[in-house]
């Protein structure tokens, strides 16, 4: 049974439609990633979880209660704010201390909760700095230490790495994983960092201008993106323009020069994505010539001008002699490694 | 670098700063050097001022219980200012802060207006309106029988009071405004998530962040209140008298400048002793928390 239920959710400011119908069902202690260019509706979308705004249309349920009637206080969500919000007046004990104060925790068991909730995140000892003295990353911990103290039934972080240099991001994402792994909190991440939404989640939400696009492991969305905006969205990808012939018996799918056992479902225009790294070098193929070559440690980049268009290929560096800049060379792939979407024609 | 370029290009900050430098001398530390020595001058009904060095005047401070009334009848006065701008001018910045857009701006040329506006052309309105048996309200109230006698405003040191407070409430709003854009946009919505209610989110979370904002906006009022000359002078005219309309009259009424130059000389010290000493204490208080 779902957790946390979002049912048809729609926000309009104004005259703007800016989520709409938005619907997910979140499993206990899953990862959730809201993943999206800027301005698509993430932190709207988990604001309305929060309760800081009111849906205009859709219900969200938590547990099958209606999570829209409750006051945002008492909520009892973790929220993680992309600025932070610690209270810069209070120390970091303090600051962790406030949602329990709030629930009427005894001193003593609110001392102890504090003091595991800092060393959990790795900040024993800055029980007394203020979030002034402390660096980016370290009061980030100090913010996720507040939300995880006070036990939510939901943890909502909002782009919680954006602020940190990358070196930094990969160690709180890791971290970040081990203890949602650990605790077990119900997460939703709101990111616009395609590997951050892969490396963490369990499932990715893609959204774009209010809608979902897809839903699905991080496997899934990368390697059958359902729409062009996914496909592009989630890395390097590319997009062949091809077509099914169903006068050849059986019926084959052919892009260029090269083709394959048509699928089942789809006729005339389709648009083929297949991701670089999946394209071999063949004998067969599409006929394409390497435009430039660049060599990047632990693969090769390829930049190729194919019958299709331009293409990018890339291969591992596993020691095989590679093409040079200039070479015409066949471009083969696995037919279960693209995914096929029908195309308009204009 | 030759040693000509080097001289000169020493000489350089002095050379730019000259004529700023010379504005201040002459207009402000040459004046104030002038007063304070004046201090210390003798005068007398016939003889006029006489440049000597004597401590009569000082003296006549220190001992005539008279002055003593007037400076704490003064500071009273701008720490009752201070405290009432404070009280009514925090809220006020906070609920200006909360409102939307265009309203927002509207309120603020509301509230910044008025300094746009003499101050005697202000306090003249508040003379209007409670002057005795003719201000507008008093002639309202005794005419509907809510009262029979006129609300003593004038020559009284509430009037004093309220009419500073409403010159210098603009003072006391920029000051807090200015705290409250400092603050996280979300700090509100990160309390609230924690379960704390709007009560405790104003008592513990907004209050102690914009406390900066009120002490620098209470030392300028009160600073500005003490030495204030154009209010007292309407409101208590020269039957209630506080330091700087003490020092006027001195000078332009008895013509005993020596004396008047004392007063003046006194005040200034008393506040810049008090504004510096409050400003040390106020910066080493929050050091910890917002540097
Ligand atoms: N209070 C508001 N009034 C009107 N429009 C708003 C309001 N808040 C957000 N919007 C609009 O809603 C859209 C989505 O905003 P939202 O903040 O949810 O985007 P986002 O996906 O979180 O983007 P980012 O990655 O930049 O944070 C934007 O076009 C924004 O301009
Ligand atoms: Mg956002």
């Amino acid at each position: 049974m779902a957790y946390l239920e979002l049912d048809r959710v729609a926000k309009q400011f104004g005259a703007q439609t800016v989520v709409d119908d938005f619907s997910l069902s979140v499993g206990k202690g899953e990862f959730i990633s809201f993943l999206g260019p800027s301005g698509c509706g993430k932190t709207t979308t988990l604001q309305m979880i929060a309760g800081f705004l009111d849906p205009t249309r859709g219900a969200i349920r938590l547990e099958g209660k209606d999570l829209t009637a409750i006051h945002p206080a008492k909520r009892g969500l973790g929220i993680v704010f992309q600025s932070y919000a610690l209270f810069p007046h209070m120390t970091a004990a303090e600051n962790v201390a406030f949602g329990l104060e709030m629930r009427n925790v005894a001193r003593g068991e609110r001392a102890e909760r504090v003091r595991a909730a800092l060393a959990m995140v790795g900040l024993a000892g800055y029980e007394d700095r203020h979030p002034r003295r402390m660096s980016g990353g370290q009061q980030q911990r100090v913010a996720l230490a507040r939300a995880l103290v006070i036990k939510p039934s939901v943890l909502l972080l909002d782009e919680p790495l954006s602020n940190l240099d990358a070196k930094l991001r990969e160690e709180m994402q890791i971290e970040l994983r081990q203890i949602q792994r650990t605790i077990g909190t119900t997460t939703i991440l709101v990111t616009h960092d395609q590997s951050e939404a892969m490396s963490l989640s369990d499932r990715i939400v893609v959204m774009s201008q209010g809608k979902i696009e897809q839903i699905g492991t991080p496997q899934e969305t990368y390697e059958r993106p359902a729409s062009a905006f996914v496909s592009q969205f989630l890395g390097k990808t590319n997009d062949f323009a091809g077509a099914i012939d169903r006068t050849a018996t059986p019926a084959r799918l052919v892009a260029g020069s090269w083709s394959a056992p048509a699928p089942a479902g789809l006729n005339g225009a389709v648009t083929v994505s297949i991701r670089p790294e999946r394209i071999g070098f063949g004998d067969a193929g599409l006929s394409a010539k390497i435009v430039t070559r660049i060599f990047q440690g632990n693969h090769w980049l390829f930049q190729c001008d194919s019958e299709c268009g331009p293409a990018i290929v890339i291969r591992q560096n596993d020691g095989q002699a590679q093409p040079a800049e200039g070479d015409a060379v066949r471009l083969a792939w696995r037919p279960e490694d693209m995914s096929v979407r029908a195309r308009a024609v204009a | 670098m030759s040693m000509a370029a080097e001289e000169r290009s020493a000489r350089a900050p002095w050379a730019l700063t000259a004529p700023a430098l010379m504005l201040f001398v002459g207009v402000l530390l040459i004046p104030l050097a002038m007063t304070v020595m004046l201090s210390f001058h003798d005068w007398g009904q016939y003889k006029g001022i006489e440049p000597v060095f004597i401590l009569k005047n000082w003296h006549e401070i220190a001992t005539d219980p008279y002055y003593a009334e007037m400076f704490w009848r003064t500071f009273r006065i701008a720490i009752l200012t201070t405290l009432l701008t404070a009280l009514l001018g925090a809220p006020e910045a906070y609920i200006l802060n909360r409102m939307s857009g265009r309203w927002k701006s509207f309120f603020l040329l509301v509230i910044l207006g008025p300094l746009l506006i003499s101050v005697v052309a202000r306090t003249l309105g508040w003379a209007l309106l409670f002057g005795g048996n003719n201000g507008l309200v008093n002639k309202l109230l005794m005419s509907l029988g809510v009262m029979r006698y006129p609300i003593p405003f004038m020559f009284t040191e509430t009037g004093m009071v309220v009419a500073l407070a409403h010159v210098m409430m603009p003072f006391m709003v920029l000051s807090v405004w200015a705290a409250l854009q400092r603050l996280d946009p979300q700090i509100e919505n990160a309390a609230m998530s924690l379960g704390a209610g709007p009560a405790t989110i104003i008592r513990r979370i907004i209050v102690p962040q914009i406390m900066p904002g009120v002490l620098s906006g209470a030392i300028i009022v009160f600073s500005l209140s003490a030495s204030a000359f154009a209010t007292p002078a309407i409101i208590g005219g020269r039957r209630l008298k506080v330091a700087a309309t003490l020092a006027y009259d001195e000078f332009l009424n008895t013509l005993n400048w020596p004396l008047g130059a004392a007063v003046a000389t006194l005040l200034l010290v008393a506040l810049v002793l008090i504004v510096v000493g409050s400003n040390a204490l106020i910066e080493r208080r929050y050091a910890e928390v917002f540097r």
